[in-house]
């Protein structure tokens, strides 16, 4: 049905597990002295970004390259539509290049949807406006379920194990804290972690809040401190710039008293619970430097596998599977 | 300048232009209720109706046959964008007018947000002027309210009123009057010739950014929500502005359940409050934006099944006074892009009536009689037309549509008079077609086609 990813909404939970599964497959690659596969060898990869995210784009670089794609960069930063050329337009250029895949960073809800009416090849959404940044959830459940399944199964977190396959999240309590109107990430978080079994909890401010939360798949709190102590996860919001004057709150130190991430309350958290944040940090608001420097923190390892979980996309999506699937390809060696 | 009616005095039509006479055939005027239908014959000479009855016989007059159809008074759109002068690659006002007939519509105000702003009586004059050239209805001007647009100070209301174009609706549609002391002055001000604001009710703050309805569609999408509350805070207001002052206000295309319920009040208590409601807002809801196709990105935007329930009730029942198209023709370049980028609006002028027949009369809400009184009698008065929206009867000017409501549903294309194609109706089936629309005894469309 789907040759693009660009909703977490989009996946089931076979889909979602089999790129889970796939990118453990990946990962043990990265042990070996030569990194490279020669799956995607000849086949194009377009970056396509409107806005800034030097972490985003080198992670899906870094991936296609590492399945011996051809990755072009096509940085389209400032060229709003008022000024330059349109999105359509710029799909019937990469169209013409005859590029496989498309990788696209955008300020605009629904930009990763639309490019797909107008491109063959498949569309990855690596961001797009509010609305969701699919990778960067199945890069968070990737490593969730490395933290808590890996070894004999259960919450025992080990760092680096590998997490065990076909398991999802089930009965996993993550907390979401924070500008979850304006977080694409939070939206694709809550779908794919609630497909995958986690039972998820917004934490935010009522400013921060969709006016409809309460269609979607989560229970919602406005008291952050409610929800440590029974928290497996906690998943930190960055707090954008422009918030911070658009009275969504009084003061950035406001908000930080009642739903930043400080010593007293990461030690209010079970023992076995992680800290989690997609990055860009701003360290000393939504997070402090000592917990996003703390072993609980996963923030580096959440660095590493996303180049693995953007692997295991790019080798299905490329490998002709559709979302959702309905067979397993075996990963070529 | 001269004073002057295009209702009475417009070229095409009049009766020294044009002596050729018709006579409709078997035709069906509706009633009040199923006994108040009558099947007759009906003959248009002079640019008026000369006889309503059975078995007429008029040698030398030109036969249209016309059983199966029912007439109505030609429909009356009180909200139109004409685009010209200033976007004449979105329409023009020949483009727009003939889509207009083919609607089965004899008359249109045309909106003042063109470039430059229709808010002095030169540029209502000039569009005055291009409706009676182009000559497929009248084009009534509305005003702007305020220069510009920029709801900082008044425009010269007056002065349009007196001009030519006898502008009697003031609207910065597009944008809203929110400064509540402009707007109170503006009600007050056009008390002095009858005039009437149609206000665009839209809170600025409550609505920066927005794009879409605020609810589960809006989180869903990542789309910055519009508020309900934002449109009803505006209506609520300004019917206690209007019934303060005494003076006549028009609500434009109002979205919400919560607006029906306001104006059900306001008109409660005897207010002079009306409002007006489009084809898109009684059949789409923001269901339709899932596929982020910008087609369906509408100001006010579409909203929830509930609202659109109870918008059919409130036209129904009257409370909403009529329907009106907004129609806002966009070229291809404008829809074609993302979501945030592209423009508000939606062609309606050639669907309205097929669109009105699916969601007002095939559910029962609301018989034919009903239809012409919301799309050509309510409209009329509210918009101060002297010759239009009058019921079909000897003596009356003979502007009618002929509509065939049993034709077979077809699909709706997205090319057609209109010089812009944003239609959200594409590729649905509505049912029912115009056959013939006359203004003041002259065929503007024949078998569906300009004439």
């Amino acid at each position: 049905m789907k040759r693009h990813l660009i909703s977490a909404a989009d996946l089931s939970r076979a889909d979602a597990l089999l790129i889970l599964d796939t990118a453990e497959e990946l990962a043990s690659l990265a042990d070996r002295p030569i990194k490279k596969l020669p799956t995607l060898r000849g086949r194009t990869v377009v970056n396509l970004f409107y806005e800034d995210s030097t972490r985003t784009r080198i992670s899906f670089e870094a991936a296609a390259k590492r399945l011996s794609a051809d990755v072009i960069n096509f940085s389209a930063k400032g060229s709003s539509v008022g000024k330059g050329e349109s999105l359509k337009d710029t799909a019937l250029t990469l169209e013409a290049m005859g590029a496989d895949a498309v990788v696209i960073r955008h300020g605009a809800s629904g930009a990763a949807h639309r490019l797909a009416g107008w491109v063959q090849g498949s569309v990855l959404n690596a961001g797009d406006g509010t609305h969701e940044h699919p990778t960067q959830a199945l890069l968070d459940a990737f490593t969730i379920r490395r933290r808590f399944t890996g070894g004999s199964g259960g919450p025992s977190p080990r760092g680096n194990t590998v997490g065990a396959r076909g398991a999802g999240l089930d009965g996993l309590r993550v907390t979401i804290v924070g500008d979850v109107l304006h977080s694409r990430v939070a939206r694709s978080n809550v779908l794919l972690l609630s497909t995958l079994g986690a039972e998820v909890t917004l934490a935010a401010p009522p400013t921060l809040l969709p006016h409809a939360v309460g269609s979607w798949p989560c229970a919602v709190s406005y008291d952050l401190d409610s929800e440590l102590a029974k928290s497996d996860v906690v998943m930190m919001l960055r707090v954008q710039q422009e918030r911070m004057t658009a009275a969504y709150f009084p003061s950035v130190r406001e908000y930080s008293r009642r739903y930043g991430l400080d010593a007293a309350r990461m030690a209010r958290l079970p023992e076995h619970a992680i800290v989690m944040h997609p990055g860009p940090m701003n360290r000393g608001v939504e997070i402090a430097a000592e917990v996003a420097d703390s072993v609980r923190s996963t923030i580096v390892e959440q660095v590493a596998n996303g180049v693995t979980t953007r692997m295991a996309v790019l080798y299905l999506l490329l490998g002709g599977t559709e979302f959702p699937a309905t067979e397993f390809p075996a990963v070529t060696r | 300048m001269t004073a002057g009616n295009p209702a009475t005095t417009g070229h095409p039509g009049s009766a020294a232009e044009n002596q050729a006479r018709w006579l409709i055939r078997g035709i069906t005027i509706p009633g009040e209720g199923e006994q108040g239908a009558r099947v007759t014959d009906m003959l248009l000479s002079g640019g008026s109706i000369t006889a309503v009855e059975s078995g007429l016989n008029h040698s030398g007059a030109r036969v249209l046959d016309a059983e199966g159809l029912i007439a109505l008074p030609g429909l009356v759109d009180l909200h139109t964008h004409l685009r010209e002068p200033g976007r004449e690659d979105a329409e023009t006002v020949e483009t727009g007018t003939a889509a207009a007939a083919l609607g089965g519509y004899t008359a249109v105000h045309a909106m003042a947000n063109t470039d430059p702003v229709a808010d002095t009586a030169g540029v209502v004059e000039q569009v005055w002027r291009l409706g009676r050239t182009a000559g497929h209805c009248d084009v009534q001007p509305v005003g702007a309210v305020t220069s510009g647009l920029a709801g900082t100070r008044l425009a010269e209301l007056g002065t349009m009123a007196d001009s030519a174009a006898r502008v009697r609706v003031f609207s910065d549609d597009g944008r809203c009057v929110s400064d509540p002391l402009l707007m109170r002055r503006a009600l007050e001000y056009v008390k002095a010739f009858d005039g009437v604001i149609a206000q665009h009710a839209q809170d600025p703050r409550l609505t920066e950014g927005a794009q879409l309805n605020e609810g589960e569609m809006s989180a869903r999408l990542g789309l910055a929500g519009w508020p309900a509350v934002a449109e009803e805070a505006i209506i609520a207001r300004d019917c206690l502005l209007a019934a303060h002052v005494g003076s006549a206000l028009h609500i434009c295309h109002v979205s919400t359940a919560g607006s029906v319920e306001i104006i059900r009040w306001a008109k409660s208590k005897g207010w002079p409050v009306t409002a007006e409601i489009t084809p898109h807002h009684l059949l789409l809801t923001d269901e339709f934006a899932a596929g982020y196709d910008p087609v369906f990105k509408v100001n006010p935007p579409l909203r929830t099944a509930a609202d659109v329930a109870e918008l059919r009730r409130a036209l129904a029942d009257g409370t909403v006074d009529c329907v009106a198209t907004d129609h806002a023709p966009h070229p291809v370049e404008a829809k074609e892009t993302e979501w945030a980028e592209a423009a508000f609006g939606m062609t309606g002028l050639e669907t309205a009536l097929r669109v009105v027949q699916l969601a007002i009369v095939d559910t029962g809400l609301l018989d034919w009689a009903g239809v012409a009184d919301r799309m050509s009698v309510r409209p009329a008065r509210i918009g101060r037309l002297t010759g239009q929206g009058i019921p079909l009867a000897v003596g009356a000017p003979a502007n009618l549509t002929l509509y065939d409501p049993a034709a077979p549903a077809e699909a709706v294309v997205s090319v057609g008079a209109s010089k812009s194609r944003n239609t959200p109706f594409a590729g649905m089936e509505l049912p029912g077609r115009v056959v013939a629309t006359f203004l003041r005894g002259v065929p503007t469309v024949l078998d569906g086609k300009l004439a």
